[in-house]
């Protein structure tokens, strides 16, 4: 089928190139939110990136080695660095927690090669972002990209409290004209309708937020008649803890138990069967499995598969997803 | 090892030729006896020592004349080179992709020297020497995907990522087997590969195109694609079809031997990290069959698969009218002996006709 290359060193997994790096600077911006910066253990620069894009970090937590996607929200034309922001989630399934209390500067850590899937439609004539809480971390790097190539934006970002205004003092004092900031606990909200309204033709729309706020954005601006093909969002979905369920991977012919707190592609990784991702995070398809057998429900919490796909009862995305019942049977 | 660059051409004489090292690393394509369209794609992380696959840009013998031809493409008809204005940081891009792939793997042949954006490029085949600012184009005498194309073999489509597809906006097109960049410029890749028959109801596209858009930086993947070609021409192009198309009717079982040219093209694809687009460079490798037909096992091999190859594919591919003729010669170099799994030539066999 292919080149067919005996001898050849190609890794197995795709992207499978990994930068080893040490942890340079860490820095609480505020009770919730600790900036994390890391340098190449081989002290060369890091490979360039677009605004938008995000790195997997791997935290090894004791016996347990956890994944999570975090946005470079540094500058792509500094290259010395790369830095990312970490929200913390008392309810989540640990790894802001890991990062929060366990890593210490000089600690040596694991990155995925940047990967994008909220890129900058680069044919537009204005960019729109909005940004809700820790959703503005990849229109940091984008803000850069713009400002190094001469591209034309304005953010509107809205926060909970002063208190919790992350990167906000930076933003206005380096852009005042295009930043607006919002704060909700001083009742202080976007006026969408005449945001979208005063636009001029060519503009590209961007939210990354929590979920309320994405759908509130694409459907205000579906409804004021802008293509969708012109609204840009970016959701990271982390995996949820749930029941625990028992899965069986027919080609390895392992049975296992999934976790609570655990998805059921950290239980494949977990046995050592080699299972494909980028984003782990229910967006790239990367992860996508066929389901050979099942008796119950499936959880399915991705944004990758149709909704035929989803009630078929055949695929599923290991990464997010879960299922609650007797029979589970995957071709892995 | 210090490459020989062949003094020859892909026009008019055809003295193009092949080494007997380029003939010993030809990416044969065929890894069994038949052949079918399928999602052939592996990672591009090097290959056997000398292979075609080892470097992340090929430069071999041909490379000097490859360029000189491209040079004298683009002096008829500069429309094989576009790109459109959003797609101006790719090119960037791609100029430093190259120029840092090159000067790692070909130390002898070129140099990059990096001060912050003062850069200073040495291509020593070309005698191109290039002080100049990264990201600022007044600085180069042309626009970096061009500068750059115009010194690297293979065509290049720059494929800008958007709404889960990509998009064809931007090209160095001049030696491709029968399609054309202004026609494409702008399609998604649905679009562009609508002529291609059987694989759209396979489902290979929509397969392919979720592999392509998940492609990261730092892990290129590569396929081949194949194609005939009589004479030693680069630019088949739909362009100059009447200048091309003609020749094929120009086979004698006499000449054959020579003039038919198997076209593997070595395709890789590699993300592209400041703009997220996705480069495609398509690198021609041709052969004679009857510099193929002295590896036993490719002569035994192409025979097969030229006399079972679906009629759609062989009609696609432009040489339904040949086959016969193509039959009657492979035929030879057939003995019908069994042949083992993959590409590589098993040198350990005689060929027939110098038994
Ligand atoms: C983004 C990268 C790609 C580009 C720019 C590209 C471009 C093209 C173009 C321009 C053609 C000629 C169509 C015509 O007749 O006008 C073609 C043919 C074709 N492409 Fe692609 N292609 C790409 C990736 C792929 C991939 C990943 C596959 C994997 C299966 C594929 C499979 C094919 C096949 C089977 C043909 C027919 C070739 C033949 O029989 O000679 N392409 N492609
Ligand atoms: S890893 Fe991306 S969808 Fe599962």
């Amino acid at each position: 089928m292919t080149a067919n290359a005996p001898n050849s060193t190609a890794p197995k997994t795709l992207g499978a190139d990994k930068l080893y790096v040490r942890v340079s600077a860490i820095s609480s911006l505020n009770a919730l939110v600790t900036r994390f910066e890391f340098q190449r253990v081989d002290g060369v620069n890091f490979p360039p990136f677009s605004g938008g894009a995000h790195t997997v970090v791997e935290m090894m937590d004791g016996e347990k080695k956890r994944l999570n996607p975090y946005s470079l929200m540094s500058d792509p034309t500094d290259l010395r660095t790369y830095a990312i922001s970490v929200r913390r989630d008392d309810q989540g399934r640990g790894g802001s927690l890991f990062m929060h209390r366990k890593v210490k500067v000089g600690d040596e850590m694991v990155l995925s090669y940047p990967m994008n899937l909220f890129a900058l439609d680069l044919r537009a004539r204005k960019h729109l972002f909005v940004a809700g809480g820790i959703g503005i971390t990849p229109f940091l790097a984008q803000i850069k990209q713009l400002e190094a190539t001469g591209g034309n934006w304005e953010l509107h970002y809205s926060c909970r409290s002063p208190d919790l205004g992350s990167y906000v003092d930076e933003l206005t004092g380096h852009y005042p004209h295009s930043t607006t900031i919002y704060y909700d606990d001083e009742k202080q909200f976007i006026d969408l309708d005449n945001l979208l309204d005063g636009q001029p033709v060519g503009t590209h729309l961007y939210v990354c937020g929590p979920k309320g706020m994405i759908d509130w954005v694409r459907n205000t601006a579906t409804a004021s008649g802008w293509p969708l093909a012109h609204v840009h969002h970016e959701e990271f979905l982390a995996p949820q803890p749930g029941k625990p369920f028992a899965v069986r991977l027919n080609k390895s012919g392992l049975t296992l138990e999934v976790g609570a707190h655990e998805s059921l592609l950290e239980a494949i990784e977990r046995l050592g069967v080699d299972a494909p991702y980028l984003c782990r995070g229910g967006a790239c398809g990367q992860c996508e499995t066929d389901v050979l057998d099942s008796d119950g429900t499936f959880l399915h919490r991705d944004h990758w598969l149709e909704d035929d796909e989803k009630n078929s009862g055949e695929k599923i995305m290991p990464c997010v997803s879960r299922f609650e019942g007797k029979t589970l049977v995957l071709n892995r | 090892m210090t490459l020989q660059f062949n003094n020859e051409t892909f026009r008019d004489d055809y003295s193009f030729h092949n080494s007997q090292r380029a003939i010993d690393r030809f990416p044969f394509p065929f890894h069994e006896d038949s052949y079918m369209y399928a999602v052939n794609m592996e990672q591009h992380q090097g290959g056997p020592a000398d292979s075609v696959y080892e470097k992340r840009f090929d430069v071999d013998e041909h490379y000097v004349a490859e360029m000189a031809d491209r040079a004298k493409v683009l002096d008829d008809d500069p429309l094989r080179c576009q790109s459109l204005p959003h797609m101006a940081l790719a090119g960037w891009d791609l100029l430093e992709l190259i120029m840092v792939s090159k000067s790692e793997d070909y130390p002898d042949l070129f140099e990059l020297h990096r001060e912050g954006h003062k850069w200073h490029w040495i291509n020593k085949p070309l005698g191109i020497e290039d002080h100049f600012t990264f990201m600022d184009d007044t600085t180069l005498p042309y626009a970096p995907m061009e500068y750059i194309t115009r010194q690297t073999q293979g065509d290049f489509c720059v494929l800008d990522q958007r709404k889960d597809n990509l998009w064809m906006d931007a090209g160095m097109v001049t030696t491709q087997a029968d399609w054309s960049l202004d026609f494409d410029i702008g399609m998604n890749f649905f679009e562009w590969h609508a002529p291609v028959p059987l694989a759209h109801e396979k489902g290979i596209f929509k397969r392919a195109l979720k592999f392509l858009l998940n492609i990261r930086q730092g892990a290129p993947a590569r396929r081949l694609n194949w194609t005939m070609t009589v004479n030693p021409l680069l630019d088949t192009s739909p362009e100059n079809y009447h200048k091309w198309g003609i020749q094929k009717t120009t086979l004698t079982p006499e000449n054959i031997g020579a003039k038919q040219h198997l076209r593997v093209e070595l395709q890789t694809f590699f993300r592209l990290p400041r703009s997220n687009a996705l480069v495609f460079p398509i690198r021609c490798y041709l052969m004679s069959f009857q510099d193929i037909v002295t590896k036993p096992k490719w002569g035994r091999r192409l025979n097969r698969v030229v006399r079972d190859l679906p009629e759609e594919l062989a009609t696609y591919k432009g040489f339904i009218e040949n086959r016969p003729m193509m039959l009657e010669y492979l035929s030879q170099f057939d003995d019908g002996l069994p042949t083992s799994f993959g590409v590589w030539p098993d040198e350990d066999i005689t060929p027939l006709l110098q038994r």
